[in-house]
Formats: C-alpha cells, sequence, structure tokens
C-alpha cells in the first residue's frame, strides 16, 4: 500500500555491498552484519522497512546508546616481551567495571549502571545523582554548540535519574591541542585550538551560568593529539528524594513531551557520534541549545515530581523522542502520534520529528487523572507540554502520523535484536626503561620548577575558570580556586558542595574531583588507568572526603576500535579499573565511552590517545571539617605522606625535557588506601590545616601551590624525603609517584600526627614560613630558594588570557 | 516583633532564588518565591510584603542587554504596584540582574522620575568573571540595607555586565551629593585600584548605589552568598562563623520588625 507519510525503504533485494552503501549515506553508522539482522528481520515480516523504522532501528542500535564495542564479546591477548596470556571478556563492561560494582557490595550504593546518572546515598532521605558525559564530536565541528549542548544535556540526565534530580553542580574536562598550534599545522577542514578552546569555554559559560548551576571542578589537559579532536566531558551532580527514585511505565498512560520545540537541529546525532569525522561532516547533526527553556523545564518539572504527577520520566538525548520513548517503554510498548509533536517550523518530516535531537525536551509518562494539573503546571512556567499519544501493553511500538501508520516494530527486536560481534584485542605492553639519573644544580632545578609550573599541563587555569560562575546557589564550600586572601589564587584539589538551601540544618556535603592523565595513557593504559583512579580518590581526600564512601564515574575517550591494538588498550585500562576499584572500594556506579575519536583527511588519520577521565563523588560527615590547599600560619610543621619513587616516566619533566626513558609511576594501593583513611580520620580531629596531593610535576609542583596561594613561604629538607631508592635531588621533586600527599600541621599536633600515621611511610620534611620557598639537601649540598610570588606568576601566566 | 515578610521575585532565567530565600529565613524573615505572572495576573499582591527582592540570575536570558525585558515588564505591568511600595518606604533589593533590572527600569537611583539614567555595561575585561571582591562602604550613605557595616568588607561578584556608568556627569555628581553611593570596589586597605580591584571598569569604581530614601539598594555583589564564614574563599567571616551578607539581611528585617 502506498503511504503518505513515508516511504518504503527497498531493503530485501540489495546486496551486501548496497547494504553497506546505504548504512553510510543514510548516516545509520549499522555494519554489514547489523544491516543485514535487519533486512531479515523485514523478510519475516513479508514488507520492507519504512524510512522511521530503518531510522528508529539505527538510533537504538547506535554505538552512543548501545554501547555495542564495549558490550560485545572480546578475544583478549596481552603481550609483554615474550609472555602471551589471553582472555575472552563477553562483555567487557559487564565483567571489569560493573563486576567490581557488585562485587563490592557497598549498600550506600542505590542506583548503578541502571538509570541515567549513578546514585549513592546522601543522608537518610537523599541520594547523590551523578553523571559525565563526552561531547566530542559535535564540539569538534562547531565548538560552542557542542559544548553548550553538552552541558545542557548531563544536566538532563540528572534532571531524568529517578523522578529527576536537582542538579547542584557542573563538572568540566577539556582535552585541547596548544592554543599556540600554528595555522599551518591545523588539518584541512578544522578549526585551531584556540578557536576551540574559547568557543567550548564559551559554551559551557553561557549554558551553565544561565542554568544557575555552578561549575565547580574540572581539568584542561593539552596535547598534539587532540589537534583534531579535542575532547569535552562534562558533568553534573544533584539530590533526589531517595524515594523518588524508582520509575515505572504503566499501559495507557500518556507520553508527555515537554520543553523546547522539534526543529531539524541534531538529526542523525546518535549515529554520527559513532562514524569518524572527515571534512565533510555535516555540522546539522549539532544541536542548538538554549539554557533559559531548560531552566523553565526545570522549575516546573520538580514542582510536578513533588506533586507525584508522572509516574516516569526520561530525558530526550541522543535518537531524541526515539531513544525517550523507546526506552521508557520498552516493558510495555508504545502508540505515538507525531503530528501531536510541537515544531519550531513547519516542513519536518515524521522521521525528521522521531529522531531530531532538539534540546531541552523531556518525556514523561503521566496517569490521565494528573494529566490536567501537569499540563497547568508546566503552562504557569511558559513550558510547552503536549500529548504525543499512549503506553500500551503490546510490546510494539506504533508510530502514526494524521492516523496512517507510518512504523511498527517488536520492542523485544527492537532492544534484544541487535547481534553481537566478537572483537579481537591485543595489548602489547611497552617495555619501561629508568632512565639516566637527572643531575641538576640548585640553579638549574630552581629554573625547572618554573618552567614545569608553567606548563600548559600543570598551570593556572583561572582564565577559563573565572568565566564560570562556580559560586550560584551559594553551597560552594570548597572552590575550584582557593587562597588565603582573595588576591591570590591555587587550584583546588576537588569542590565541596553543601546544600544547606535543599536540606536545612545539614552538616553534609558532597565532593567532586576528577582523575585524568594524556601522557600516561601514551605509554601505558593499564598504568594510566589506575593512577587516575588514584588521582580523583587523592583529591577527593585532600579536601575531607572519606575515602570508605566515595563512588566512581568512568568515561573513556579512545580512537577506532576496529583496530585491535586500539581495543586492546581499551580492554587493558577497563581491567585497571576493575582492579583497582576493588582495592580501593570504590564502585564505580555510572560511566560513558566516546570511541572513534579519529579524523581523516587527504589520506591521513589523526587519533587520540587513550584517554580515561574518572570522576569521583564522596561524602562529607561534617562541613567544619573540610580542608583546603593553601599553607595557613607561619611556623606549621609540614609533612610528605607515602613513598617517593623513581617514575619519571610520562611526566611533565620528561616531557620539556625530551626525555622518553623512564618509569611510569604505579598505583600501590596497599601503602595509599590505609594513608588515606588516616587522613581522614586526622581531618576528624582537625588536626591537619592544609593538604594537597602530588601530582603532575611532582612534589616540587605540589608544595609550590601551597605557598603561594597561601602567600607563605616553606623551609623543605629534602634529605627527609622518604624514598624507595636512591634518587637525586631532581628526580626526587619531579618524580610522579602516586600515593603523596603533603599536610600542614600545627606545632602543638605533630605527636598526635605520628600516632595516627604509624605504621605508614611518612615524614617531617620542614616548616611553613617567609615568603620564599627553600629547599635543601645537606646530602647533596644543595640549597634552591625562590620567592613564592615569582613562583605564582610563571603558574599564572601561560594560560593567563587566550 | 513584626515578622518580616520578603517576596523574592522569578520569572525565566532567575536562579538565585533559592539561596535568596534561605539567606533571608536564616535572617528571620519569612519569605516566598513568587512567579512574575502572579503578580500580573493578581493572584499575589505586592502590596501584601513588606520586602521585595529582585534576585540574581538571567532574567528571559538577558536578552537585548541584561535585566532590560524584565524592567520593561514591571514597567508595563506592574508600574502603579512597584511605585507604592517604594513609596510607602517599603524595602527593595536588586542584586546583580536585579540590580541591572531597578536600574533600567529607573527605580534606582531615584524612584520619583523612574527613568532610566544610569546603566550596567558589559565589564571592561569583554567577559563574565566571578570572583571576591573588597567592598568600601560609604559612612554617609543613609541606606537601611547597609548599616552597621564596617569600612572594608568582602563579597563575592559573578557577572558580564556590570560596569556602572552614568548618563552625564550631573547624575554623577548628585548621586555623590546625595550620598547615594553605597559600596565601591577597593582593595584590602581601602584603596581604589584598576582591574581586577575594579573587576568592571565602573565609574568611580561604584559597585552598589541607593535611592535617596535609603529604601531601594542595588548591588552587583552577592550578599546572599556570604551569609556564614564557610562560604567565603577564605573561610573566615566575622565572630569566626558569619558573612557580611548576613547584616545586610538583617538590617532589613529589623527595620521592618
Amino acid at each position: 500500500m502506498k503511504k503518505k507519510y513515508c516511504e518504503n525503504i527497498a531493503l530485501s533485494a540489495l546486496s551486501d555491498a548496497q547494504l553497506l552503501q546505504l548504512s553510510k549515506t543514510n548516516v545509520l553508522a549499522l555494519s554489514l552484519k547489523e544491516m543485514k539482522t535487519v533486512q531479515h528481520y523485514f523478510k519475516l515480516l513479508k514488507r520492507e522497512p519504512t524510512d522511521i523504522e530503518l531510522e528508529t532501528i539505527a538510533q537504538t542500535w547506535s554505538e552512543h546508546c548501545k554501547h555495542k564495542t564495549l558490550t560485545s564479546p572480546i578475544e583478549y591477548q596481552e603481550i609483554s616481551g615474550a609472555k602471551k596470556t589471553s582472555h575472552t571478556f563477553n562483555n567487557l563492561l559487564k565483567e571489569t567495571i560493573f563486576e567490581a560494582c557488585l562485587k563490592l557490595k557497598k549498600k550506600w550504593c542505590l542506583s548503578v549502571f541502571a538509570d541515567n546518572a549513578g546514585i549513592i546515598e546522601f543522608d537518610e532521605n537523599y541520594g547523590a545523582a551523578f553523571k559525565v558525559e563526552t561531547h566530542n564530536h559535535p564540539s569538534s565541528l562547531e565548538p560552542y554548540g557542542g559544548a553548550a549542548t553538552g552541558i545542557g544535556g548531563v544536566i538532563r540526565d540528572i534532571l531524568g535519574v529517578g523522578l529527576g534530580a536537582k542538579p547542584l553542580a557542573d563538572t568540566d574536562v577539556f582535552c585541547f591541542a596548544d592554543p599556540k598550534t600554528p595555522a599551518k599545522k591545523v588539518p584541512q577542514g578544522l578549526h585551531s585550538p584556540r578557536r576551540i578552546i574559547k568557543g567550548v569555554v564559551g559554551g559551557v559559560r553561557d549554558y551553565g551560568n544561565r542554568m544557575g548551576i555552578p561549575t565547580v571542578d574540572g581539568a584542561v589537559c593539552f596535547d598534539e593529539c587532540f589537534l583534531a579532536n579535542p575532547l569535552v566531558y562534562c558533568g553534573t551532580m544533584g539530590l533526589i528524594p531517595k524515594n523518588k527514585i524508582s520509575k515505572k511505565v504503566s499501559a495507557a498512560e500518556f507520553i508527555v513531551v515537554v520543553g523546547g520545540r522539534t526543529g531539524r537541529d541534531g538529526i542523525h546525532g546518535a549515529t554520527f557520534s559513532s562514524v569518524k569525522l572527515d571534512k565533510d561532516s555535516d555540522v546539522s547533526a549539532v544541536q542548538i541549545g538554549n539554557p533559559i527553556m531548560e531552566k523553565k523545564v526545570l522549575d516546573a518539572l520538580l514542582i510536578a515530581r513533588d506533586l507525584n504527577l508522572y509516574t516516569a520520566l526520561t530525558d530526550c538525548g541522543a535518537g531524541g523522542l526515539s531513544s525517550a520513548v523507546g526506552e521508557l517503554a520498552s516493558e510495555t510498548g508504545a502508540r505515538v502520534e507525531l503530528e501531536k509533536a510541537p515544531l519550531k517550523y513547519p516542513g519536518l518530516l515524521p522521521w525528521e520529528i522521531w529522531i531530531s535531537e532538539a534540546q531541552e525536551r523531556m518525556v514523561l509518562a503521566v496517569k490521565k487523572k494528573n494529566l490536567k494539573r501537569l499540563l497547568k503546571i508546566f503552562k504557569d512556567k511558559d513550558v510547552e507540554a503536549s500529548v504525543l499519544g499512549n503506553f500500551t501493553s503490546d510490546k510494539k511500538l506504533t508510530l502514526l502520523y494524521n492516523k496512517e501508520i507510518i512504523g511498527q516494530i517488536q520492542m523485544q527486536f527492537l532492544h534484544e535484536g541487535l547481534p553481537k560481534v566478537s572483537r579481537k584485542a591485543v595489548y602489547h605492553i611497552a617495555k619501561e626503561i629508568k632512565q639516566k639519573p637527572i643531575k641538576m644544580s640548585a640553579q638549574k632545578i630552581s629554573a625547572m620548577l618554573i618552567k614545569v609550573l608553567a606548563d600548559l599541563n600543570v598551570c593556572s587555569k583561572e582564565w577559563i575558570i573565572r568565566q564560570y560562575d562556580f559560586e550560584v546557589q551559594g553551597q560552594t564550600i570548597v572552590k575550584p580556586l582557593e587562597s588565603n586572601s582573595i588576591e591570590v589564587s591555587g587550584n583546588s584539589d576537588a569542590a565541596v558542595i553543601f546544600p544547606y538551601t535543599l536540606i536545612a540544618d545539614t552538616k553534609k556535603a558532597i565532593v567532586l574531583s576528577n582523575g585524568i592523565n594524556v601522557s600516561y595513557g601514551k605509554i601505558n593504559t593499564y598504568k594510566m588507568g589506575a593512577a587516575v583512579i588514584e588521582q580523583a580518590l587523592r583529591n577527593a581526600v585532600c579536601v575531607g572526603a572519606n575515602i570508605d564512601k566515595i563512588s566512581l564515574l568512568d568515561n573513556f575517550c579512545w580512537g577506532n576500535c576496529d583496530n585491535p591494538e586500539v581495543l586492546g588498550s581499551l580492554a587493558a585500562c577497563a581491567k585497571a579499573c576493575f582492579d583497582f576499584s576493588c582495592k580501593f572500594g570504590t564502585p564505580f556506579i555510572s560511566g560513558k565511552d566516546s570511541l572513534n575519536n579519529e579524523y581523516s583527511v587527504g589520506g591521513k588519520k589523526f587519533s587520540i590517545t587513550p584517554t580515561l577521565l574518572v570522576s569521583a563523588m564522596g561524602i562529607i560527615e561534617n562541613i567544619n571539617n573540610v580542608v583546603t590547599l593553601p599553607f595557613k600560619k607561619e611556623g606549621n610543621k609540614i609533612f610528605v605522606l607515602g613513598l617517593t619513587r623513581n617514575e619519571m616516566g610520562g611526566s611533565i619533566f620528561n616531557s620539556i625535557n625530551k626525555i622518553s626513558d623512564g618509569i611510569l609511576c604505579e598505583v600501590f594501593a596497599d601503602e595509599s588506601k590505609p594513608l588515606m583513611q588516616k587522613i581522614y580520620a586526622a581531618m576528624q580531629l582537625h588536626l591537619i590545616e592544609s593538604c594537597h596531593d602530588a601530582s603532575e610535576g611532582g612534589l616540587g609542583v605540589c608544595i609550590s601551590q601551597m605557598c603561594f596561594c597561601g602567600q607563605l613561604g616553606a623551609r623543605i629538607d629534602i634529605d627527609n624525603i622518604k624514598v624507595y631508592e636512591k634518587m637525586t635531588p631532581a628526580e626526587i621533586l619531579f618524580s610522579e609517584s602516586n600515593g603523596r600527599f603533603v599536610i600542614e600541621v600545627k606545632p602543638e599536633n605533630v605527636e598526635k600526627i605520628y600516632k595516627i600515621f604509624r605504621p605508614c611511610i611518612f615524614s617531617e620534611v620542614g616548616a611553613v614560613g617567609g615568603k620564599d620557598l627553600i629547599i635543601e639537601s645537606a646530602k647533596n649540598k644543595m640549597k634552591i630558594k625562590q620567592n613564592i610570588n615569582v613562583l605564582m606568576k610563571a603558574w599564572q601566566k601561560t594560560l593567563w588570557d587566550i | 516583633m513584626k515578622k518580616a515578610k520578603a517576596l523574592i521575585l522569578t520569572t525565566a532565567g532567575i536562579n538565585c532564588d533559592f539561596e535568596t530565600q534561605a539567606a533571608l529565613n536564616i535572617c528571620g524573615a519569612r519569605s516566598e518565591r513568587v512567579h512574575l505572572h502572579e503578580l500580573i495576573s493578581k493572584k499575589n499582591k505586592l502590596q501584601n510584603y513588606d520586602i521585595l527582592v529582585f534576585p540574581g540570575g538571567f532574567s528571559y536570558g538577558d536578552d537585548i542587554a541584561s535585566g532590560k525585558i524584565l524592567a520593561y515588564q514591571i514597567k508595563d505591568k506592574l508600574k502603579d504596584e512597584i511605585l507604592k511600595f517604594a513609596q510607602s518606604k517599603k524595602l527593595i533589593i536588586g542584586i546583580c540582574n536585579g540590580f541591572q533590572a531597578l536600574v533600567k527600569m529607573g527605580l534606582l537611583p531615584d524612584e520619583k522620575t523612574f527613568k532610566q539614567s544610569v546603566t550596567l555595561y558589559y565589564n571592561d575585561s569583554g567577559k563574565f568573571e566571578c570572583r571576591w571582591v573588597y567592598l568600601k562602604t560609604n559612612p554617609q550613605n543613609n541606606c537601611i540595607w547597609t548599616k552597621n557595616l564596617p569600612e572594608i568588607i568582602c563579597l563575592p561578584i559573578a557577572h558580564g555586565e556590570g560596569k556602572f556608568i552614568t548618563k552625564d556627569e550631573k547624575i554623577l555628581k548628585n548621586l555623590k551629593k546625595n550620598n547615594q553611593v553605597v559600596f565601591k570596589y577597593c582593595d584590602a586597605k581601602g584603596d581604589f585600584g584598576k582591574y581586577p580591584i575594579c573587576p568592571n571598569g565602573s565609574q568611580e569604581n561604584i559597585a552598589a548605589i541607593s535611592n535617596s530614601g535609603g529604601n531601594i539598594f542595588g548591588l552587583m555583589p552577592h550578599p546572599e552568598r556570604f551569609i556564614f564564614a564557610l562560604q567565603s574563599v577564605t573561610k573566615k567571616g566575622f565572630d569566626d562563623q558569619f558573612g557580611w551578607g548576613k547584616i545586610i539581611f538583617e538590617n532589613a528585617v529589623n527595620y521592618i520588625g
């Protein structure tokens, strides 16, 4: 029968080559095996699919929505010298990251890997939800819009978790190429890094600030590999009443879409994010954001939530209505009348309405008796709400336009019909060689410290941070920039949000932190995974989080995983996630992957270094126990906790000095976890005045930062720092060993500190005072002296203005 | 003692309403968040309240210019009510976007003329900025909101359009003559200086003004973000636990009570 509102796609007669061509031309991003599965399904139905049916399947089966690479079988082989080991994963995600969470059985995990975000317990009445998303492809093509809708999308994830959480804070982590990259080095069809940075920062700024959600934590990494594929991670944390965490759709409930209108923006976003970009990639796949609309949706939605006016909701993200309705109706079925969707402008084809990723829309399931009241609440807040159809009990997705059936697919095929493909993965563990001993004079070390502080990956990100309103909502206690006086600043380890406006009389707070390191990923992704997990945990612990109640999120950004070597490096990293999540007792509660970060032009391929972002969310029991990094008072004692090893591999020092040898830092959880527990114990007794961890740049950078943001100098005896092996002063100062913290202690509390920290490895190394950082070694007859404001200026000036 | 009743005005894009409500309540007021529609449709009346708060945010996305659309809506739909409120010596405060709306509707600096004569323009730095600033108070000023403050306080700012400019020299002269300048950006010692001491390039470092009656107060900094010491970047406040914003809101509450 000839249809008026859709086209039949003649699939049954197509050859393999033609199927693949169709997948490419229509941006379906489906493999041959998947296309053949679809072909077979419709052959059994004895008809051809319509355009909207094929699009629905492509959106639902996209890498973005189904994470098919990480959930399909992987034959993994690890090669270390002559030694080979193999292992088959049936579902990499389930058997590593998710498995760790199951194994740890933390009763404070309230919802894991099931909803739009992970949720842990905050107090007896509330849960804390956290999610971090990536928006890499859109930000590469249209930096401002891509980043804005990235943050807008993750805020909706939090709004759409359970029956809706109230967003309290945003996080952002970016990976860029050097803003000074000359134009001639930028591949054809791409924006210059400087333009990308300005656009991305502007996008996050304008969306986050207008939403009234403070952007409180983040990181910026620089590496040449991000020239063609910048990475943009956006996160949101929110609080949700515990009795609003579960949702359930029932047949006959109305499907109500609220928020922005549907337009032609963001067509094929879900599938486009799974293909490699080239100079002809279509910018219209990027959505257009409107934060004021989203703010209105937020305001109205939380009122309706508290009046119990809907039974389920989710956000329209990748795949638009097709994913949102498809997901909500997966157990029931749905009947959708697409002509009822309000449009930005006429002329959209039904399939375009169905998959458009126009922003600021949420889909709700509403019982008949509540519909009138619900519609009124949205009307009062100037938000459009429209009934699009209803949920059914036939387990079918039925799509109509002006009463004509234009698509009908079994829910089971849609959600479980995706064929599994076994992939091969190989990981070669690179051999690491210790570098030649680094011998430098005091003068050279002093100059090197300045260089390391000024390095793009260490320097102040104040230019970016201050463009975000990190104070809105009034709950940001530990801020991204901390100091003893408002004229100076140092980079905080983590952010602390104290939700007193939502929960009057609470003492509890939420800690957000992150760990990421690009240069470690170039050497060994297993060690990188371990290091960034520990880095996120250290950061959270520094401000006062209890290590026994920290949850993690993973975000894998990888290159082309059709390449077994690339997939192998991912599997190795996932193994590290399992191992160290278990060792630290910190479960992963949600995550996201962005694969295929590859760009090709003129036969040349640009791929990214494997980059894992680990974000941590912890709980602080008493807000009065938070600790920040600036040194507080002259005369206080300085301790270094943890052991320094000769681990210069992947360090900032090595990259500045172009040294390729060096051992990449390893994580020794049996050393660092007890340290973290003791730090928390000492903080409860107010025995620690300031705390900062040593990470990029090493101990020298760590102590410098504590000095200048406290506007106090320090005298450090380098001979007293505990080392694992014989090391030169430069190696001690610039090695990036994990598991190390610097703390400041009042003289009267020194004895108590010794008592608490024994038998861990730690030592007293000096005292706070003066206006210089003085580092001495009697053994090496060496004295390094540098004014703290000289150190601060070096740290600040690199990215003072872009 | 009468409990002061505060109306915190919300509309599309206002986003500092919750913390402003919390701050007022902590300081002893009973405050409600009320949508502009409720006032326009007369479901709720301005005259039922003692204090009117225009909180911070991005009303209507700051389209056209910051606070402009909200200012027009008030002028068009609520002119009589708001003038009656202002002239009955009840209290009005505009914070950040609220300050921008107050000057653009002309309620500041002179509610009697109700015409715009000053503006808050794009920062000289050309970008939105969030930072803590020192503010020098004016002992000659009669603003009800700022009594009992020491000579120098600090508060956070977060805005892209905060550069205070008067229409002409005469307006500026009058503001000074009538002691309507409430806060000026300064350094720790109280000296004036350029960026970042003055974060936006305001004329004569002006950060806040009041009307000549002292009941209408507009400021770019956010007092609701500094009610207790831990909220400050230095974690220090007065009496070991409070922030300067507390005094500002308590002044209003005590005046009513």
